[in-house]
């Protein structure tokens, strides 16, 4: 038996990049502490040149992620919900530290989150059912549209839903073959790491999904910019100023912006707004004759 | 052999231009309060129209007006009535088609047998499909009670003036918007008729309301703090100057934006029909295409026999007077467009690629550019890169499919690509790694009401045409 008196091995935070944990290059680190100001954990505060590390990353998994199939992306997705049942006493320890609230809140949230992975999972194949189509047009062509996914994603995960709101970012983004570099809930990173713990032993591409954490403010505007990127997912950013300014940063190369509306419900079903905000319609004509 | 052809011009005696034209604001032609311009015919360089153009105060009186038929007839009127409306417009396009199709031509100085077979016709069959969305719209996919965005403000490009109009305003009338939209500043003509038809169809006042006027007219529409949607086509550079513009103001936008398009023939392609469709891909309406095939890339295996092929058949094509029904390149429409496709092209000759066009009689007066290949291009070259907008093409080649692919995305521009072969398979697995927006097959440059258009990456976001266009103007059922 072990005695109460066992010095505990504690963790390491650190950043989720190409399938990886790496420190910050920079070496820094910023102090996260519990509703009570209590302390929990160093957690590293990624760079900017983390950031950019984490695109060329993302942009590899997305070469490979976005040929999976659409039954192979549903079954890699409802994997994750799998090996986050198995960390679910993880999951609610790190919620109640994280936005102190009680054990049957961080349960409930860790319940609804490990539901939401399992609902986007059963999109992969559906999806471009319900958003593609074929078109009727006044020819001698087969015509049909289809949703693709856009690419590579930049995206800020609500400060204040520390595990549903993340998943509920990354799994829309992901479920339709895009690759994604999420920063986490600056305040609440904790469920973020752990989160990245059951990615990288599901079966997810090596950078697809990268978690950073650190200060958006600091990180965005260079992935906004970053030519490399091709949308932004704005869902946690709320200072007016901030998202003006990304929002800007995002002209240079017509990058697609989706922000979320004021007060999010993420507990409500979601819509399939996510998942279009991320794709592009493509329209084939294909010949038809004898 | 030469073929000779006795000119046959369609006539001008359809069309009756005002020497002095208002804005469209509130159900009424109204002058507007900015310094007047005129308008050209591209072809002899004549004065067709005194156009108005709208300052600030004009703006806001259209916004206003495009408001209070949006709070108090348009959102409230039910869809079934909406789409009759529609439908009448699509009528009156087509019972007035001729006039346009003239009247387009003049001012655009596209083709006669282009603007009347495809820029007016594409227009009517525009409005009658959206006609039949507008009390259908719990069947599109966007939830079951979608809402419109408000005030849509729309501007429009010079290359086809009616037909960019239609792509407009017929979505957003459908899904119960009201409009304010600026034609380009050369091209305002056919957006004044259209004026003329809102006001046949009875539609109410403030519904559809049209300003012209340049650059800053449009730029004072966009920063208008009560429009709640923008929609443009035009190039990259304004696209993405709206694009920061609205940065932070919660309106919503949607650009159909610039395109380098790659045209690609494989060896097992008809290659006769492949040189019919890369001469409509760029030399359809003198390449002032934002999809236009500008890229054409050959398999090695038969590059010098479609270059052969495509340079004899150039020299029948026949340049000049926009209005004679046998003219096949017509004018271009601006001075200012002949300097940049000038400049572009000497670029190319410049980098070290081969100009090449046929013998053709360039009229005295009038803006005009000779159909023009550059073979021995590379990717570096800026004729490869940039977007020229002129009747230019750029000849690459390529091995493999899997290089044909590496070329044809080597591009900023995500619009459209063409692709010819005989292989059906091999079209789907092309298509399905081209980002683009629009893959033609054994065809290109062609344009359907029912078929979304839209680009990937700097050509722009959002769709045109289709259900999925529907979704630009209708609100989101987002809840996070």
């Amino acid at each position: 038996m072990i005695g109460n008196d066992r010095v505990e091995v504690r963790k390491t935070h650190k950043l989720f990049v190409g399938g990886a944990f790496p420190r910050s290059e920079s070496g820094r680190t910023y102090e996260v502490v519990n509703t009570n100001g209590e302390f929990l954990a160093n957690v590293a505060k990624a760079s900017r040149k983390d950031a950019r590390d984490a695109v060329i990353a993302a942009r590899t998994g997305f070469n490979s992620w976005s040929k999976a199939t659409a039954y192979n992306r549903g079954q890699v997705l409802y994997r994750i919900a799998e090996v986050m049942e198995g960390r679910k006493d993880q999951f609610v320890a790190d919620i109640q530290d994280a936005e102190g609230i009680s054990k049957k809140k961080a349960s409930a949230q860790t319940d609804q989150a490990i539901d939401r992975v399992v609902w986007y999972a059963g999109w992969a194949d559906k999806y471009s059912q319900v958003l593609g189509n074929t078109n009727p047009v006044s020819g001698p062509f087969f015509n049909f549209s289809i949703p693709e996914p856009t690419g590579v994603v930049a995206a800020v995960a609500p400060q204040n839903s520390s595990l549903l709101g993340l998943i509920s970012v990354i799994a829309p983004i992901v479920v339709s073959g895009n690759s994604v570099i999420v920063i986490a809930s600056m305040n609440s990173p904790i469920p973020a790491i752990t989160l990245s713990e059951c990615l990288a032993t599901s079966d997810v591409i090596a950078g697809n999904i990268n978690i950073l954490t650190g200060d958006p403010a600091e990180i965005m505007p260079s992935l906004a910019s970053h030519a490399d990127i091709n949308a932004l997912d704005l869902t946690g950013i709320t200072d007016p100023e901030l998202l003006t300014q990304l929002e800007i940063e995002a002209a240079g190369t017509v990058k697609r912006v989706r922000t979320a509306p004021t007060n999010p419900d993420w507990n409500a079903t979601p819509s399939l707004s996510r998942i279009r905000a991320f794709t592009e319609i493509k329209t084939v004509w294909h010949p038809m004759g004898m | 052999m030469t073929f000779q052809y006795a000119p046959a011009p369609e006539s001008t005696s359809i069309v009756n231009i005002k020497s002095s034209n208002g804005l469209f604001i509130n159900g009424e032609f109204t002058p507007g309060h900015g310094t007047p311009f005129k308008t050209i015919n591209p072809a002899t360089e004549e004065v067709l129209a005194e156009i108005s153009q709208a300052n600030q105060e004009d703006v806001d009186a259209a916004v206003l007006a495009a408001r209070k038929a949006y709070d108090k007839t348009w959102s409230k009127m039910t869809g079934r009535d909406r789409g009759k409306y529609l439908f009448r417009i699509a009528r009156l396009i087509q019972e007035r088609a001729r006039e346009f199709a003239v009247l387009e031509t003049m001012d655009n100085g596209k083709p006669i047998k282009e603007s009347r077979d495809v820029d007016i016709p594409i227009a009517a069959a525009h409005f009658f499909y959206h006609a039949g969305w507008a009390d259908k719209l719990e069947f599109a996919g966007f939830g079951n009670n979608p809402q419109p965005l408000g005030v849509a403000a729309q501007i429009i490009p010079w290359n086809f003036p009616l037909l960019m109009l239609a792509w407009k305003i017929a979505p957003a009338l459908a899904t119960g918007n009201t409009v304010v939209l600026k034609p380009a500043e050369t091209t305002p003509l056919t957006a004044l008729l259209f004026a003329e038809i809102c006001q046949q169809a009875d539609l109410p006042p403030g519904v559809v309301n049209i300003l012209t006027g340049d650059g800053e007219t449009g730029r004072m529409l966009v920063e208008h703090p009560d429009v709640n949607k923008i929609a443009f086509t035009g190039s990259t550079a304004v696209g993405q100057a709206i694009q920061r513009q609205i940065a932070g103001s919660n309106k919503r936008l949607t650009l159909e934006l610039g395109g380098k398009a790659a045209n690609i023939v494989f060896e097992d392609a008809p290659i006769d029909q492949a040189v019919e469709g890369i001469v409509n891909g760029i030399y359809f309406n003198q390449g002032h295409v934002c999809c236009a095939g500008s890229r054409l890339l050959l398999q090695e295996s038969i590059a010098e026999q479609t270059i052969e092929s495509l340079k004899r058949r150039l020299q029948t094509l026949r340049l000049g007077d926009p209005l004679d029904k046998n003219t096949d390149i017509g004018a271009i429409n601006s001075r200012e467009q002949l300097d940049r496709i000038i400049e572009l092209t000497k670029s190319g000759e410049d980098e070290g690629a081969q100009r090449w066009s046929p013998d053709c009689a360039i009229p005295e007066k009038g803006f005009w550019f000779a159909p023009t290949v550059f073979t021995n291009v590379t990717q570096a070259h800026r004729i490869a890169r940039e977007e020229i907008f002129g009747p230019v093409l750029s000849v690459l080649t390529f091995r493999t499919p899997d290089e044909a692919i590496e070329k044809a995305n080597n591009t900023p521009y995500g619009l459209s690509a063409g692709i010819w072969t005989e292989k059906g398979s091999r079209i789907l697995a092309m298509a399905n790694k081209v980002r683009a927006g629009v893959v033609w097959a054994n065809t290109f440059n062609r344009f359907d009401p029912a078929s979304p258009f839209g680009g990937y990456k700097e050509s722009g976001f959002g769709r045109e045409g289709g259900v999925q266009g529907l979704g630009a103007y209708l609100t989101s059922e987002e809840t996070s």
